[in-house]
């Protein structure tokens, strides 16, 4: 990704060729794109409580599966696996928060979210340790987990931790100590918000000023390089950065859970771990840049039913278009590297 | 003689499951060949399989279906190559992107074609033909040999395929260009163009798988229908080792493993539904886990060409 060189201007641009695409695409199916759009706005951010309970709700998964994105490809750690590692982390959450009524509240909420990042790491693991000691690519391997682990939640809510009455697939609610305290009282924010937030800026620092994070960037940049001339422990670093972010997709199973949803059910995520290569590619694999991005993307999702609602556009559409960031991001890093070679090429 | 007609429904529905992981795996053999590995797979089968549901609706002719599949396939796997090949855009990020294009605008295509909540659309299938005599032989004959005829497609390619990568001149320039474009080049291979053929190709025979799933397999399309077999065709191909004999081969045992979970509902294993469909997924990652240490990728495979980049 060498346009980080100017990181905010690359992501504008690859934004408004997102636009035009979308806009020519949206055309094409006859739908006037002006009224899609503005209904999508409105229902994203048309009035505070939509801002806050629709689209920073949204957010939340969004941002913590887009740092674990992030986090894997600067250690050039192909983790395409957010979606199943966010799957296991709410499975765990929920175990743990239906068992969890007779803890307090300060220790219910804790053990439930460190069930979840535990459960993520763990998923996380197996293609870790696939691709470090049997040399299997952790592409295939972390998207074949995905599937396995949707399907490991959809025969739980079907069978061993189905409701009681066995009439939904879903589990019972948690309890309520292991429930997360509302962000903005009367609203649907929850405190996960604010975690997210928070780890965004601590894995910002790490990534730019420790020792750690300066191996994370330098294994990315080129192993080889890093192990000779770096004298770096690559396998170690590419396995912690590969936990990390497992652990950081599995709290955003468990965030969902523990302050959304309150209980599992099938496609508990309509896919944000697919959702989040888009949100860290747009940011450039920034932290910081990952927030922004992922405000962005809760506003598409937030105004996808409005728009379904209000303009008859089909909400499938919003997966479609974070595809053609996907793509107009990597044309504007392409132009971008072209301009910047042929300004070193005068200079 | 129970046992032996849930034998026989079983190899019947191993030949049927594996026959779509054949045709994309054969596909992505000739394009990882030559050096791309393609994640977009799974656009151009869930591409195809709409493509071939669309087409199959229109005049009301599988067969029609199945070309259009392959021409919905192409056209995914077009965009794929032009970002990779010609703009030399990283393959894993290109091909996931085009993959959940692929998932997306087919979704956004059929709901504004047939609504959210519509019943489940009945589409012409693609009937079976018995092949003369081969069809007859005793035990295997009608599983191997009384199918959709995309199946034969499968069986032929992969000999076919085998003859042009390992026996013919065009061939070894592919097969060149996945080990070492540079040198390739320097030797008068034209790298990019071949790329984009073997691209375009592999996109097209995971048209006609996907429109195989559509067809063959339940006369109906739904929303992500390919299920991760792109990916799975993605595995085959490491499985068999690039040559597209071990490939077909392969594909037809993670056919056999899929229809396992069918074999054993008839029998009355009862473990959970779901546990079944995550079945075919452990049984690939286990595959490469104890496999794949003994085969080698091309050289070049996923590296972006020419190296300085711009």
């Amino acid at each position: 990704m060498s346009g980080r060189a100017l990181p905010l201007v690359s992501a504008l641009a690859a934004l408004a060729l997102t636009l035009a695409l979308a806009a020519a695409a949206l055309a094409l199916g006859g739908y006037p794109p002006g009224e899609a759009f503005g209904a999508l706005l409105r229902g994203a951010l048309g009035s505070p409580q939509a801002v806050v309970s629709i689209t920073l709700v949204r957010t939340v998964p969004l941002l913590l599966t887009g740092l674990a994105v992030a986090l894997a490809f600067r250690a050039g750690v192909w983790n395409i696996g957010a979606e199943g590692q966010l799957y296991a982390g709410a499975v765990a959450a929920v175990w743990v928060g239906l068992h969890a009524g007779a803890l307090p509240g300060w220790l219910a909420v804790p053990a439930v979210l460190t069930a979840s990042v535990t459960a993520g790491a763990a998923w996380a693991a197996v293609p870790a340790l696939m691709k470090l000691r049997l040399g299997v690519g952790e592409v295939i391997t972390t998207l074949l987990l995905n599937f396995v682990a949707i399907d490991l939640a959809a025969w739980l809510v079907h069978g061993p931790l189905q409701e009681p009455r066995g009439v939904f697939p879903q589990t019972e609610s948690i309890a309520e100590a292991a429930r997360l305290p509302l962000l903005i009282p009367d609203s649907r924010l929850h405190a996960g918000f604010a975690v997210a937030v928070v780890l965004a800026a601590v894995l910002a620092l790490l990534l730019r000023y420790s020792r750690v994070g300066f191996s994370v960037r330098a294994v990315g940049a080129s192993p080889p390089a890093a192990r000779s001339a770096g004298r770096m422990p690559v396998g170690r670093v590419v396995a912690g950065a590969f936990l990390v972010s497992g652990a950081l997709a599995g709290l955003a199973g468990g965030v969902e859970v523990a302050g959304v949803t309150y209980a599992l059910y099938e496609n508990l995520s309509p896919g944000h771990g697919y959702t989040a290569i888009a949100v860290a590619l747009l940011a450039g694999l920034h932290p910081v840049g990952v927030v922004g991005t992922a405000v962005l993307f809760g506003v598409l999702e937030g105004g996808a039913s409005a728009m379904q609602r209000s303009a008859g556009v089909p909400a499938a559409w919003v997966d479609g278009i974070q595809a053609l960031v996907i793509l107009s991001v990597l044309v504007v890093d392409r132009v971008a590297r072209r301009i910047l070679v042929a300004r070193g090429g005068r200079g | 003689m129970a046992d032996a007609a849930v034998l026989t429904a079983f190899l019947e529905a191993s030949v049927r499951l594996g026959v779509p992981l054949a045709l994309a795996a054969l596909g992505e053999t000739l394009s990882e060949r030559s050096g791309v590995i393609n994640i977009g797979l799974e656009g151009s089968i869930i591409a195809g399989a709409l493509g071939g549901a669309l087409g199959a609706l229109a005049t009301g002719s599988a067969g029609v279906g199945v070309v259009a599949g392959a021409a919905a396939g192409l056209a995914v796997a077009l965009v794929f190559a032009l970002f990779v090949v010609l703009l030399n855009t990283d393959q894993i990020i290109t091909g996931t992107a085009v993959t959940l294009a692929g998932l997306g605008f087919t979704a956004v295509v059929y709901q504004s074609r047939f609504g959210t909540t519509g019943t489940a659309l009945t589409l012409p299938t693609l009937d079976p033909w018995p092949v003369p005599l081969l069809a007859d032989l005793p035990g295997v004959g009608t599983a191997l040999f009384a199918q959709a005829p995309t199946t034969y497609l499968a069986y032929l390619l992969a000999p076919l395929l085998w003859w042009l990568l390992f026996r013919t001149e065009w061939g070894l320039e592919i097969r060149a260009a996945g080990e070492d474009p540079d040198a390739a080049a320097a030797a008068g291979v034209r790298v990019r163009t071949l790329r984009v053929v073997t691209c375009l190709a592999a996109g097209a025979l995971a048209g006609v798988a996907g429109a195989h799933l559509a067809l063959a397999h339940t006369g109906t399309f739904s929303e992500g229908m390919s299920a991760g077999k792109g990916f799975i065709a993605i595995a085959v191909v490491v499985l068999g080792r690039w040559n597209p004999l071990l490939v077909l081969m392969a594909a037809l045992f993670f056919g056999a493993a899929s229809a396992l979970q069918f074999a054993l509902q008839t029998l009355g294993f009862d473990v959970g539904y779901q546990l079944f469909l995550a079945f075919p997924y452990v049984l690939t990652l286990l595959a490469l886990a104890g496999w794949v240490g003994r085969a080698r990728a091309p050289a070049a495979l996923a590296l972006p060409w020419p190296r300085d980049g711009a």
